[in-house]
This record gives structure tokens, C-alpha cells and sequence, in this order.
């Protein structure tokens, strides 16, 4: 599903990521963890594409095309969602509309036939319930003057909606009350399938106990520096990440 | 003698005295002498520092209604009036009134709206009274020498006298339409609004060009708002694109009156759009919004001016641009708080996106505060485009090209959220859309 060959990248002539290998296959699901500043969201960002992010060396394979070819939009259209740790506000940009225009391109864009209003709103209350989200969020501008959980939980729902190929979580658990991780990890295993991919970055080992991953890795100055299972994330919990950055500078 | 002006004098004497009254032929005259003196602005005044007006001077224009006039048909004006919208409405074509395109019957008793060049033609005492006591005592022909043309011009235009305790509950919808005529012609409407005690009324001014004519809208409006009375005013600003566009808004409001003025400026080549509010009694209250959108070589000037003349008056403003292609715009609104008027507030904000790096705004907050305890605040901005929220709707498979327009109008609607009248509010949106590149996606976006 996605073959990340010694990456490369610079952010305003800084280099970020160093030389970062990862291989996901499909309905699997990876948790990357490591250091504040190592390089996660940049690796969440070159994967959907943004601007200022240059890839100085290596390759991105994803679902048998080259990802760096294609536009974020396009990236969109192939599958990738991306679950912004700081997801921005847009204000007079409605927030159920926004959903609308996206699963009508992604369809679009597949050959698929456009959803209705009806269908969609079927579509939309059916996730709804999956994620909790409250129906005054929907009717709001985009993330404007939304709580910080609020905004989380705005981020699964357009991932449940969107139902993506390869979803990234960017710290989508920092910052939600105890009920809301449950909840959003609950929406996050319902769409866990043999064909869908997820790369849960996270801080906490305690997500972890909710969605268990196939892989967890350590990135620690641009590289992924140990891989392990489940047991990888407990050990850190217990350990910090002091001795792999040791181990692997001896 | 200045030749550009020679056009203009010449004009005037053929418009003879068809208009007979004393006090409004010296009314005519001593604009057009003042008119004589000075010229057209010139780039060196202050207040047209950024607006060369060389381009109208140089043109000579037909200011004459006989010459200008064109045939319009129904369906014509059928296609630039507001859908479903029960109004009375008042059809000008190149600047002279159409009874027959107008309605404005079924009014209540006491309430007058009539084509300017009749009402000052009719024998009627009280109308004459009211007109004489009102008409240019507002716009000043001393402050703008294209307000002096256009009074030395006066003939026709919208007249309108709402009694007090009267509530007009239908808008009133002015169509000022210009299509091409045999010659380019000027046309000087000229509109007088007068609001009595705790009256309440809701003016659209729509100036349409139908198509790419070349011609010279020089238009004044003068506003008087006795105590408590209420006035909505909507300036929807379409010209033909190779069109010259002044114009001049002058309220003067009493104790507890309130103004609400919203002025949106989409067409013309060259536009200025001066509002001046004179809050001469405690308690009135201003309200301007604005929103100009320019592209390729439009120029357009938003001058707006506020007095606080006395204590206790409030105005707010919010204007925001949205500049594209080579065009360039300009923003000045100044507040003057005036000695005795104390605790006044006074808010400012101009906000502006640039679409285009040869695109070019000149924005200016200016007060002059002479009373101490005042709650004044101003604040001016100009940017590109959000990158964050940008690439945050591409991830969420929105393209390029609809992501930007998406953001354009969503900045553009913000000026509109406080309309609080429905239908203006639906066709602006609409309007504001239709000068958006992808205005096709952005209408599915915002219409469901
Ligand atoms: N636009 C930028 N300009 C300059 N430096 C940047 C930029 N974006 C990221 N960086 C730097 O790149 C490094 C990696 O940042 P990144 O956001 O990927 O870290 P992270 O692993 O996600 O950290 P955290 O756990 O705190 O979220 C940091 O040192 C950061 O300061
Ligand atoms: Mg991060």
C-alpha cells in the first residue's frame, strides 16, 4: 500500500527527514511515535503533500503510483486523509458543504456517481452517530471556535465520511478527554478493514490499548531508529526514548 | 477657459430653464460657476491623491437627455430586477426617468416618491417647501466639484418624503440603467431623501450598465434623517466595465436616527464612492459596510467621512476588497470627533485580499479626534490568500482552483453576514459569486 525509500526532506532549507524507510501493507495498521521535533508531522505532511516541503532524495510509492507526482487534491482523490494535529479554522466555510463538495470529488474522481442530498445526509447521520459528533458542529464554518477535542473529533468524522485508503492521524488523541479518545478510537477500529491502511502518530501508549497496531516504530531525528509490535510502545511508556537514541548512537 | 469643462457649460445652456423655480435656477447656477472655477480634481487635492480623474476629463460626454436616450425593453430590465422582490421601483434609462418601467403606486398617504425633474416642475407648496429647505443643503458642491456638476445638473433622479410615524415596509428599488447611446453621455442623478420622526424605510440604489458602453454615471444622494428615523441603504455598484462611476452619499442624521449604508462596487473602469455622515444629534448611529472587487485594470476609491458633532453618536464601518489582475483600489475612511462630542465610539476596520501580485491597494484610516473621552478603534490589513487553509481544503479533495475561490468568497461574504435584508442579501451573494473564476462549483458549494 505505501513504500517509503530513504526519504529525504527539507523544511526552509533545514533537513527535516533523514533517510526514513517504511513499509505499510494493506489493513495494516502503524504507529509512529518519538521525540517532539523528529519529524512526524513533516512525515504527515509530505505524505499529503503541502507546500515548502522538499523532497530532497527518495521515493514515495503509494498504491502503485508515485505519491510525490500528485497534487494534494489528487492524493485526496487516491485515498490518503490526513488528520491534522492542528486542524485550522476556516471561517464562512460551512462545514457540512465542505463535506459534501469532498465526497462528491473523491467520487467524481473514481467514476463514481455524485451523492444526492438525500444519500448524503443519510451518509452523514449514519457517521454522525459513529463518532458522536454533535449536529450544531456540522453547521458551523469550519473548526471556527471549536474546542480543541471539538476539532479532533471534526477531523475522525471527516475521516469516517471520507472512508480513505490510507488514513494518517496526526496526535489525533493529544488533547481529548478520556470518553472522547474512546470514542474516536471506537470510530477508528470500525473502519479498520483489510483494505485500509492507518498511520497513528501519537505520544501515548494509552491509545494504543484502544487501537492495537500491527507495528510501532520509534522516528527520532528523521529516521525511524527501532520497529517493533504492541510491546515496542509499552516498553517506551516505561523507558522514554533515551535508551534507543543511545543504543543507536553506540 | 479650461477646455475640458467647455463640454459641460455648453450643455447647460441648453437645459434652459426648464425647471422655472427662483431659489432652484440660483441653486443651478452658482454649482455650475463653482464648477467653473475649480475644474475636475486634480491628483495634487489631498482627497484624490490616488484617483486620477484625467480620464473623464478628457472625454466629452453628452449630458443632454435627449441625445442619450436608447429604447429598453421589458425583458431587458426584467433580467437585472430582483426576483420575487415586492417593491416600488423607480427605472431610470441613461439617466432619464421611465414611467412607464416604473411602479410606485399604492402609496401610503403622505408618502412621496416621484422622479426629481417632476417634483420640481409641480406646483405644490408643500413639496416645493420641503425640496427648497432639503435639496443640496447636504452634499456640499464645495467639497467635490463633480457634486457641483451634478447639482448645476439636477433633473432627474429619485425625490422621496416619508412623514413621520410612516414605516414603508416595502423596499424601495432604484434602477439606474445604461446601455450604449449614439453618443458617450454623462448622466447626473440626483436623489433626495427625506425621512421624518420615527419613519422607516429600506433604498436599493442599482446602477447597471447592460452592456460595455462607454458613459459617465455622476450620481448624489442626500439623506436627511429626523429623530429615530430609520433608513436601510443599499448602493449595488454594476457598470459597464468601461464606465465611469462617482459617487456621493451625504446623510445628515438627528437624535436616535439610525443609517445603515452597504455599498458594494463590482463594475466600472474607473469608480469613486464618497459616503459622508453627519451625526449632528445624541444618540444617531452610522453603519457602513462595503465590499469593492476589482479586476484587470479597474480603479475603484471608496472615500468614506464621518463627523461626531455631538455626544453620544456611534458609528461603525467594515469594508473589505478583493483585488485581482492590475487593479488598484483605494480606501480612506476618516472619523472626526468634534469637540463637545464626548463618549462617542467610533470602529474602523478595512480588510483586504490581493489575488494578484500586480493588484495594488492604498488604505488609510484617518482620525481626528478633538473630545477626550471616546472609544475609537481602527485597523487595516491586506494579504494573500491563507496557505494553511488553502492546503487544508485540497486535503480534503476540494481542487486548487475551487480551494481559492472557496476562500475568496468565503473572505468577501463576511462583509455581507450582517445584511439583514433577506433578498439583497441573496442576490449579493449571488452577484459576489458570479465574479469568482470558478463561480459555477462555488454556487453547488453554497446553495444547498
Ligand atoms: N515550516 C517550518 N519551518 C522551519 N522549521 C520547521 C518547519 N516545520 C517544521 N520545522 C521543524 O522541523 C522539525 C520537525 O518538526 P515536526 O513538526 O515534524 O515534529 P514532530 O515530530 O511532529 O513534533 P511534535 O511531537 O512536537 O508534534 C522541528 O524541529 C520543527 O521546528
Ligand atoms: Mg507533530
Amino acid at each position: 500500500m505505501l513504500d517509503i525509500k530513504e526519504l529525504h526532506a527539507k523544511v526552509e532549507d533545514k533537513e527535516i527527514l533523514k533517510g526514513l524507510n517504511l513499509n505499510i501493507k494493506a489493513g495494516e495498521v502503524h504507529a509512529i511515535m518519538g521525540p517532539n521535533g523528529s519529524g512526524k508531522s513533516t512525515l504527515a505532511n509530505v505524505l499529503a503533500g503541502r507546500n515548502g516541503y522538499e523532497v530532497t532524495k527518495g521515493s514515495i510509492e503509494y498504491d502503485g503510483k508515485d505519491l510525490l507526482e500528485l497534487e494534494p487534491e489528487e492524493r485526496a482523490w487516491a485515498g490518503v486523509f490526513l488528520a491534522f494535529q492542528y486542524p485550522v479554522e476556516i471561517p464562512g466555510v460551512n462545514n457540512v458543504y465542505l463535506l459534501k463538495a469532498a465526497v462528491n470529488a473523491i467520487r467524481k474522481n473514481r467514476g463514481e456517481q455524485e451523492l444526492d442530498a438525500v444519500e448524503f445526509l443519510a451518509l452523514v447521520k449514519e457517521k454522525m452517530k459513529l463518532v458522536k459528533m454533535k449536529e450544531d458542529l456540522l453547521n458551523r464554518a469550519v473548526n471556527e471556535g471549536f474546542s480543541g477535542g471539538e476539532k479532533k473529533r471534526n477531523e475522525i468524522f471527516q475521516m469516517a465520511v471520507l472512508e480513505p485508503k490510507l488514513a494518517i492521524l496526526d496526535e489525533t488523541d493529544s488533547g481529548l478527554d478520556i470518553d472522547a479518545l474512546k470514542i474516536v478510537s471506537e470510530g477508528v477500529n470500525s473502519l479498520r478493514s483489510p483494505e485500509r491502511s492507518i498511520i497513528l502518530v501519537t505520544h501515548y501508549q494509552r491509545l494504543l490499548d484502544y487501537i492495537k497496531p500491527d507495528h510501532v516504530h520509534v522516528l527520532s531525528n528523521g529516521k525511524i531508529i527501532k520497529s517493533g509490535g504492541p510491546e515496542l510502545a509499552l516498553e517506551l511508556e516505561e523507558k522514554g526514548y533515551d535508551w534507543i537514541v543511545e543504543t543507536e548512537a553506540a | 477657459m479650461n477646455t475640458d469643462i467647455q463640454n459641460y457649460l455648453n450643455d447647460f445652456e441648453q437645459l434652459g430653464n426648464d425647471i422655472k423655480t427662483d431659489w432652484f435656477s440660483k441653486q443651478r447656477l452658482s454649482a455650475l460657476s463653482l464648477f467653473k472655477e475649480t475644474g475636475f480634481p486634480s491628483s495634487r487635492q489631498e482627497n484624490w491623491k490616488y484617483t486620477n480623474t484625467r480620464p473623464i476629463a478628457k472625454e466629452t460626454f453628452s449630458n443632454t437627455s435627449t441625445r442619450q436616450s436608447v429604447s429598453i425593453s421589458a425583458e431587458e430590465i426584467d433580467a437585472v430586477r430582483f426576483q420575487d422582490l415586492d417593491c416600488y421601483e423607480l427605472v431610470f434609462i441613461n439617466g432619464v426617468y421611465s414611467r412607464e418601467h416604473s411602479r410606485i403606486d399604492g402609496l401610503a398617504k403622505g408618502t412621496v416618491i416621484d422622479n426629481m425633474a417632476d417634483a420640481l416642475a409641480k406646483d405644490n407648496s408643500k413639496n416645493n417647501e420641503i425640496l427648497k429647505k432639503h435639496l443640496a443643503q447636504y452634499a456640499d458642491n464645495k467639497v467635490s466639484p463633480f457634486t457641483a456638476l451634478n447639482t448645476a445638473f439636477i433633473q432627474h433622479g429619485t425625490y422621496i418624503n416619508v412623514p413621520k410615524n410612516t414605516v414603508i415596509e416595502k423596499p424601495i428599488n432604484i434602477l439606474y440603467l445604461s446601455k450604449e447611446s449614439a453618443k458617450p453621455f454623462a448622466a447626473h442623478p440626483r436623489n433626495l431623501i427625506v425621512m421624518g420622526e420615527h419613519s422607516e424605510a429600506t433604498l436599493i440604489e442599482n446602477y447597471i450598465g447592460l452592456d460595455d458602453a462607454n458613459y459617465f454615471t455622476n450620481a448624489v444622494t442626500e439623506v436627511s434623517l429626523a429623530p429615530s428615523a430609520i433608513m436601510k441603504h443599499y448602493k449595488i455598484q454594476q457598470e459597464s466595465l468601461n464606465a465611469y462611476h462617482i459617487g456621493n452619499l451625504n446623510v445628515m442624521q438627528d437624535k436616535d436616527s439610525r443609517f445603515e449604508s452597504n455599498s458594494i462596487s463590482l463594475g466600472g473602469s474607473l469608480v469613486r464612492n464618497d459616503i459622508h455622515g453627519q451625526l449632528d444629534a445624541e444618540g444617531a448611529s452610522i453603519v457602513m459596510n462595503g465590499l469593492y472587487m476589482t479586476n484587470d485594470k479597474q480603479h475603484v476609491d471608496n472615500h468614506t467621512r464621518v463627523d461626531h458633532l455631538k455626544p453620544n453618536t456611534h458609528s461603525s464601518e467594515n469594508y473589505r476588497g478583493v483585488l485581482n489582475g492590475k487593479s488598484r483600489a483605494v480606501f480612506n475612511g476618516k472619523v472626526v470627533v468634534h469637540p463637545q462630542a464626548q463618549k462617542i465610539e467610533a470602529h474602523q476596520n478595512n480588510a483586504n485580499l490581493l489575488l494578484s501580485d500586480n493588484a495594488e491597494i492604498d488604505t488609510k484610516p484617518e482620525l481626528e479626534i478633538y473630545a477626550d473621552d471616546v472609544k475609537c478603534s481602527h485597523g487595516a490589513t491586506a494579504g494573500q490568500l491563507d496557505q494553511d487553509m488553502l492546503f487544508y481544503l485540497r486535503s480534503r479533495a476540494i481542487d486548487e482552483g475551487t480551494a481559492r475561490s472557496l476562500l475568496t468568497y468565503a473572505f468577501a461574504d463576511e462583509v455581507l453576514k450582517d445584511i439583514s435584508f433577506t433578498p439583497v442579501k441573496n442576490r449579493l451573494e449571488y452577484l459576489i459569486v458570479g465574479q469568482l473564476p470558478d463561480a459555477k462549483l462555488i454556487r453547488e458549494f453554497t446553495n444547498e
